[in-house]
Parts: C-alpha cells; sequence; structure tokens
C-alpha cells in the first residue's frame, strides 16, 4: 500500500474539514477524488503532502508516517496542488532547473529535455511562464510534480479549465503514470473519472460515502450513471 | 538552500523592482553626497564619506523592505508557497536561502557606492588623504545593518499575503530598532537605564563598527538581531502547522 489513511480528522476552529476518513491507495490505478465543494478533498491532499497536519489519525505514505517522517515523504510524493500555482516571473526552463537543483538531480538537463518532450512543452520551453496560455501553464505543473519521478502523485483538479483537447492528452498522461504510480487525482468532470478512474471516494461534509471500484459502484446503484450517483451521495437532499 | 538563493536572485533581476529601488538608492546616495549642500562633501571640505554613512542607515530603512516585502508575502498570495514547503526543504533551508539572497543584492549595491570612495580618494588634497580603515569598518557596519534590516523585513513579509503592510511593518520596525532606543534613553525618568536602553537599539552598534573599532560585542550584536528575527520568521512559516 503506497497510501494508507487511516481515521484521518482535521478541525478548522469549530468547523471539521475532514471528520474520521479511512483508505487506501495502491499503484496500478488511479484514485478518483470526488466530493462538492468544501467537502475536504484539498484539505486531505495538503495532509498527505504534509502541508497542513491533521488534529488526530495517521496518515502514511510509502510506509512512512506524514508527522514524523514528513521529509522522506516529501521526497516520494508528487503534488499539483488546486489553482496550480506557477512562478510566473521565471521562464520554463528556469523553473524546471529550481525543481532539479532542490532534488540535487545529477544530469538536470537530460530530466528537463526529457519532461519537455513528455509533457509536450515543446514550444513553450524559451518563454515567459506569465506568457503561457491555461494549457501549457497545467503542462508545466505536471512536469513540477513528477520531476523527481516520485511513486506517489497528488493532483488537485489538474484538468481544471482546460479544452477539449488539452483534457484528452491530460487524461492520457494521467493513466500513463497510473500504470506505475499510485496516483490520486481529484475532479468534478465525471467523465474524466469514468474515463481513467479504476477506484473512486466520494466524500462529502468531511465523510466519506463512497470507497469502491468503478463497477462496483455502478451495479450498487442499480447502473445509475456516475453523475447521478454523485448527486444521490452528496446532493442536498443529505 | 542555494537553489532557493540562486531562484531568489532570477526572480528578483527578472522584475524591475530591483533595478528601480537599485537606481533610486544610488541616485538619492549621490545627490546627498555631491548635490545638496547640507551634506555635500564638496562643501564639507573635508575628504571623509561620514555624511554618506550617516545617510545610508535611513535609506537603508526604505530601500531593504522594498527589496524584502516579495520573498514571502508573494509566495502566499500566488500560492506557491504550498508547493515550496511540500518539496523536500526545511524551513531554514527556505527562510536562509531568501536572507541571503537579499542580502546579497543589498551587498551589491553597497559595492557600487564604492565609487565614491575612489572619487574621495582621488579628490584630497594630497591624494589619498582618506581614511580607508573608518571606510572599511562603516562599510562592514552597512552589511551588518543590512542583515538586520533584511532579517526584519524578511520576517514581516512572513506574517501575511500582503506586500504593502509588509512594507510598512518593516520600515517602522527598522526605524524603530535603528535609533527609537536612543530617544528613548533620553527620557528623564528612565535616566538611570540610560546606557542599557542604548545598548538595545542599532544605532549605539553602528556607530560603533563606524568609527573602524571592531569590538566582538557589537558582532554578537548583529548577528543575534538578525537570527532573532530569522526565528522569528522560521516560527511563522511552521505556524501553518498548528
Amino acid at each position: 500500500m503506497s497510501i494508507e489513511v487511516d481515521n484521518l480528522t482535521k478541525v478548522y476552529g469549530a468547523q471539521k474539514a475532514i471528520d474520521g476518513i479511512s483508505f487506501v491507495a495502491q499503484p496500478g490505478s488511479v484514485l478518483g477524488f470526488l466530493g462538492p465543494n468544501g467537502a475536504g478533498k484539498s484539505t486531505t491532499m495538503k495532509i498527505l503532502t504534509s502541508y497542513l497536519t491533521q488534529t488526530s489519525g495517521s496518515a502514511i505514505v510509502c510506509g512512512m508516517d506524514v508527522s514524523t517522517h514528513s521529509m522522506e515523504v516529501r521526497r516520494n510524493i508528487g503534488y499539483l496542488p488546486e489553482h496550480n500555482p506557477l512562478y510566473l516571473e521565471l521562464y520554463v526552463r528556469e523553473a524546471l532547473a529550481f525543481i532539479a537543483s532542490i532534488y540535487q538531480i545529477k544530469h538536470p538537463k537530460k530530466r528537463i529535455d526529457e519532461l519537455v518532450e513528455l509533457c509536450g512543452l515543446g514550444d513553450a520551453q524559451n518563454k515567459k511562464i506569465n506568457a503561457l496560455s491555461k494549457g501549457y501553464r497545467q503542462r508545466l505543473g505536471i512536469a513540477q510534480a513528477i520531476f523527481s519521478d516520485p511513486s506517489v502523485l497528488i493532483l488537485d483538479e489538474p484538468s481544471a479549465g482546460l479544452d477539449p483537447n488539452q483534457v484528452l492528452s491530460m487524461r492520457n498522461l494521467i493513466s500513463e503514470l497510473g500504470k506505475t504510480k499510485t496516483v490520486i487525482v481529484s475532479t468534478h468532470i465525471m467523465q474524466e473519472v469514468e474515463a481513467i478512474c479504476g477506484e473512486i471516494i466520494i466524500i462529502n461534509r468531511g465523510k466519506i460515502v463512497a470507497n469502491d471500484n468503478l463497477i462496483s459502484l455502478k451495479a450498487a446503484n442499480q447502473n445509475k450513471s456516475l453523475e447521478e450517483i454523485f448527486i444521490g451521495l452528496t446532493g442536498p437532499a443529505n | 538552500m542555494l537553489s532557493i538563493l540562486i531562484k531568489e536572485i532570477s526572480s528578483f533581476f527578472s522584475s524591475l523592482t530591483a533595478y528601480i529601488s537599485m537606481a533610486v538608492f544610488l541616485l538619492l546616495t549621490g545627490l546627498f553626497l555631491w548635490v545638496f549642500p547640507d551634506s555635500s562633501i564638496l562643501d564639507y571640505g573635508y575628504a571623509g564619506l561620514d555624511s554618506f554613512f550617516n545617510i545610508v542607515p535611513y535609506l537603508f530603512m526604505f530601500l531593504i523592505p522594498a527589496i524584502t516585502m516579495r520573498t514571502l508575502a508573494e509566495e502566499r498570495r500566488d500560492g506557491t508557497f504550498e508547493l515550496l514547503v511540500t518539496r523536500p526543504l526545511s524551513d531554514w533551508q527556505i527562510v536562509f536561502g531568501k536572507f541571503l539572497a537579499c542580502l546579497l543584492v543589498v551587498v551589491i549595491t553597497l559595492i557600487s557606492t564604492g565609487i565614491y570612495y575612489i572619487s574621495v580618494y582621488q579628490l584630497g588634497v594630497t591624494k589619498g588623504n582618506i581614511d580607508t580603515g573608518a571606510v572599511i569598518g562603516s562599510y562592514l557596519g552597512l552589511i551588518l545593518l543590512g542583515a538586520a534590516f533584511t532579517s526584519i523585513g524578511l520576517f514581516t513579509s512572513s506574517l501575511g499575503k500582503n506586500q504593502i503592510i509588509a512594507f510598512i511593518l518593516a520600515v517602522f520596525l527598522c526605524f524603530f530598532t535603528f535609533s527609537a532606543f536612543d530617544s528613548i534613553s533620553r527620557i528623564i525618568s528612565l535616566q538611570d537605564f540610560e546606557s542599557f536602553i542604548n545598548y538595545l537599539g542599532i544605532v549605539e552598534h553602528y556607530q560603533s563598527i563606524s568609527r573602524g573599532v571592531l569590538d566582538s560585542r557589537d558582532f554578537v550584536y548583529f548577528l543575534s538581531f538578525s537570527a532573532l528575527f530569522l526565528l522569528l520568521t522560521k516560527t511563522v512559516l511552521g505556524a501553518r502547522k498548528w
């Protein structure tokens, strides 16, 4: 198991952002992390990447506890935060060289060339980041996340704001990465979940309301569409 | 730490802020030193850089907060802060990397004022008639002062997302720690503690080093002053996990 979350709880003041959630994720299939806005998806991801600390419970990534072995966890995890923050004043290759120097990669130029190729950044590689289109920025965000070839990838809404062609290539890239790595993707696009995710977790108001693979989740809900299942579990009726 | 340092420097010189603040600083020192009659070396009649070293601390109060204000506040505003602290970097590496980058910019600015020394050296009635020891001491004092102000600026920049607030707070704290203690010590009812209160302020130690007297107590003062504010900065960064 690359990720084991057990009874994880995060309390902000009086509000429980996540309330005793437990799940596991393993390499070989992409885990889709669904839920309405404010359900606690991003908070969970922030705890897994050790940006925040949980109030109680435990999260173990690659066999190491995120609260006690934060540095080792961070070395093994690639993270694309929501809204894909980037250093707009840097050039694309400069930004990648910065990441290379953090991980002390031996042949930075070779690795940067590989990633430019893999993420389709060829036309943009010598531009300043603030001159890039949304699609290229998102590709750069992914390139930064997978730079050190981490065994766990956490992607918070990776295809938000992309055009249909870009969404398609993003999906292919994520599926490809999911074959060998543990990948958690949060998204609001149900077609995307059906296209790339093997396992699905639906979270609502800080609690897990569904945790299953796509096929049995549908079978258990009279073969309704994923959208209907999602609304049924998290909609206003709940 | 080196990776942060290099990234900060390249960020810095790819924005206009760096060039403008350095240019304004050099323009102001140039005006004070050679044009304005109250502080001009030419009117003063002595081949010394005293007026330069008296003015620079007050210019630093604005220059350095302008340099440091974006360092952490901008990362927080743009969300890159989250990306930075989820990389395998310790908070200390981030704080030191940024501190050294800002200090390096300050030192580069100072180096370019070396031309004033050369000018005065050449202009003396007997060429070279300038107290080089005091000049070296004063430059050392300025670098230490720069380090102290940079650590203040980094601290205020770590407090929030707003660069303007970071700037204003830093200007205030720089001014307060530099000269307020000296003024407070003159309050009559506090006169029993005058030398102690004086000792807390920067100006006392800066002037002591500027005289060319390299006293280890002054070094310890500046180092612990910077260390204190860097520690505060690191604590603020760690506060996200509380």
